[in-house]
């Protein structure tokens, strides 16, 4: 399968002259380019490892790209990696725009888990494949 | 000031006491008042005011201010018990429509205290009550409202807001995709959730019950709510996203609702929804509802166009926006230009600042007639829904932006190859046209080409676009803001 998180996932994977665009697109916004990656692609994962601060004062995405490179390296196919625009202006302070940049080779999904309830009832749960391994070591290289 | 400034100066003393018994001019009783400038603290409203022939549109404007305040038909000592001259309602000004012979647009200011804080229905009961059915008047329109900080400050607001919205379905940088389950009545539950899963699983964020799907012999809510939250659950499995289906909890009474929202939160929905002929302080009760309880509110504002599609009776649905925006749900149908349904692109983007923006000045061309602070009130999502397809996705996105749910109905269930290929297709369609304008692209002039160049990898995309490139519905208006007399074409 394939994680459909994020802006872009329906897209073929984008290229990292893709990838630029977008973080310049972001950043002429007045926005902070953020990294983050994770080996726990759950929905509900709200928080993702911070590939070191927000970038708030990065003006060319040429150095955003140099971080991304950097983030590869250390974390490599083993990760899901994404790439966030962050808007402090009032009113909205939040991200702006989210997509992933890099994902593992292989994507197990999700496996939906049942419990009967009462009526008819179920209450589900969705679990990561790769979840029952611990962190770091969920997704092969 | 008012072109009647000059000709119709404020009345001269009355011939007879103001409050001798009998019948006495609406202008003479203190209802018109030329040289009034509304207070910060006033709310204002605009009608457009049709008199019967014969009748002084001066007096007419006057009869509707003191209507829908403090006068009857006849003078009553029993205002001199009270601070009459606050209470009354002024008219302050009053303007010929352009081009509209015998048409007038009225300006009246309301003292504060003439209303309950945080009531929507008192407010109507007031602006759009008795005065409507006054005879004096061929018809009547309430164009726009203005309504100061203070009262503003005495509603919840939208009970998720967009932001938040955004936040709890992780779903940021483009406009969300959702698709009315169709046909609209006669699906069984369980053929009804297989839409929903195929809708969802093919890439759509959202499906939606239409609005008169309650609880029907073929399909009672209950069953209803369980096959959808199946679908939802599954098609989130299947895609590792955050998925809903707008579970429609109207119903006859107030706890039938209160069952189905609860029925709905248990079984872990993230959205309900409501329509607009519930009634305003149904609306208000489930926002209170769906902000304790973590719920987005969707609202189809069914019943609206009885209303708000004639120009000259009725209330504009501008109106309808601000008063929903006050009332606190998170969704509302604003209209799609180029789809199916009524809406004017200048009246339209009015509509979306209305929904979207944390102050709205003056702008008489799309259809603004005053400054409107919103205080930090949540914004609320527009959704364009009706006759859309993902041939026009450049189209939409110049015109209704980001912060907008697309709604897809026919042409995702209507797609060649099924209902997740239809899905598909219009996802594809809105991430290829997001990504180009992040890009620096043109896409209202290359929209064409990026669809077809989308379309390359993706033929669902291709089948889409043949099926439906050459629909469009172009036709006038029937409600176009005045100041700016012609009709825009829909693209």
């Amino acid at each position: 399968m394939r994680i459909t998180q994020g802006c872009f996932s329906f897209l073929p994977d984008l290229t990292d002259d893709q990838i630029r665009s977008q973080a310049q697109y972001i950043i002429d916004k007045g926005w902070a380019v953020n990294l983050e990656y994770t080996d726990d692609p759950h929905p509900r994962n709200t928080y993702w490892e911070m590939w070191d601060l927000p970038m708030f004062d990065v003006k060319d995405a040429a150095a955003v790209m140099i971080e991304l490179d950097a983030c590869r390296k250390a974390h490599g196919d083993r990760f899901y990696i994404r790439l966030s625009g962050f808007d402090a202006s009032h009113g909205w302070e939040s991200v702006r725009i989210s997509f992933i940049v890099g994902r593992p080779k292989t994507e197990p999904g999700f496996r939906l888990l049942r419990q009967e309830g009462p009526g008819r009832r179920q209450i589900y749960a969705t679990q990561a494949y790769a979840a029952d391994r611990p962190e770091g070591d969920r997704y092969k290289s | 000031m008012s072109l009647f400034d000059k000709r119709l100066t404020p009345t001269e003393a009355p011939k007879r006491g103001r409050y001798s018994a009998g019948v006495m001019e609406y202008r003479d009783m203190g209802y018109w008042q030329p040289d009034y400038e509304p207070k910060d603290t006033d709310i204002i409203a605009v009608f457009r005011v049709t008199p019967q022939d014969g009748v002084d549109p001066v007096e007419a404007s006057a009869a509707v201010a003191g209507e829908s305040s403090t006068a009857t038909w006849t003078v009553v000592w029993t205002d001199r018990l009270t601070a009459c001259d606050k209470y009354r309602a002024k008219c302050y000004r009053v303007d010929p429509v352009p081009n509209a012979p015998g048409v007038y647009f009225a300006f009246i200011a309301y003292e504060l205290d003439l209303f309950e804080p945080g009531s929507i229905a008192n407010l109507a009961a007031s602006i759009i009550g008795n005065v409507f059915g006054f005879k004096p008047l061929k018809a009547l329109r309430l164009e726009d409202m203005r309504f100061p900080v203070a009262y503003v400050k005495t509603f919840q607001g939208p009970a998720t807001g967009i932001v938040v919205e955004r936040e709890r379905l992780d779903k940021f940088g483009r406009p969300l995709l959702g698709a009315t389950v169709k046909p609209k009545l006669g699906l069984s539950g369980r053929n009804y959730g297989r839409v929903v899963y195929e809708a969802l699983k093919g890439g759509l964020d959202f499906t939606k019950d239409d609005e008169n799907i309650n609880s029907q012999p073929f399909m009672h809510w209950r069953d209803r709510f369980l096959y959808c939250m199946e679908a939802v659950n599954k098609a989130q499995a299947a895609t590792g996203e955050v998925k809903g289906s707008y579970l429609n909890i109207t119903a006859a009474t107030m706890e039938d609702m209160y069952e189905r929202a609860e029925f709905a939160k248990e079984l872990g929905s993230v959205i309900v929804m409501i329509d607009l002929v519930i009634g305003y302080t149904a609306i208000q009760s489930m926002a209170k509802w769906a902000r304790r309880n973590d719920m987005i509110l969707h609202l189809h504002r069914a019943g609206h166009s009885t209303y708000t599609r004639q120009k000259n009776h009725g209330v504009s649905f501008r109106v309808i926006a601000k008063w929903m925006r006050l009332a606190g749900v998170d969704h509302i149908h604003a209209g799609t230009v180029v789809g199916k349904l009524e809406g004017d692109p200048n009246a339209t983007r009015g509509y979306y600042d209305i929904c979207r923006e944390d102050y709205n000045p003056q702008n008489l061309e799309h259809g603004l007639f005053f400054d409107q602070h919103w205080a930090s009130l949540n914004k609320l999502m527009p959704v364009a829904s009706g006759g859309i397809h993902a041939g026009q996705m450049h189209q939409l996105i110049d015109l209704l932006g980001e912060d907008v749910v697309l709604q897809f109905g026919g042409g995702t269930i209507g797609h060649p190859m099924g209902i997740a290929a239809g899905a598909t297709a219009n996802r594809v369609a809105l991430e290829a046209m997001i990504f180009a304008r992040n890009a620096g692209r043109d896409i209202l002039q290359e929209g064409p080409q990026i669809l077809e160049d989308a379309a390359k990898a993706c033929t669902p995309l291709k089948q889409a676009l043949d099926t439906w490139k050459d629909v469009s519905f172009n036709y006038a208006s029937t409600d176009t803001p005045d100041f700016v007399p012609t009709v825009t074409p829909a693209e």
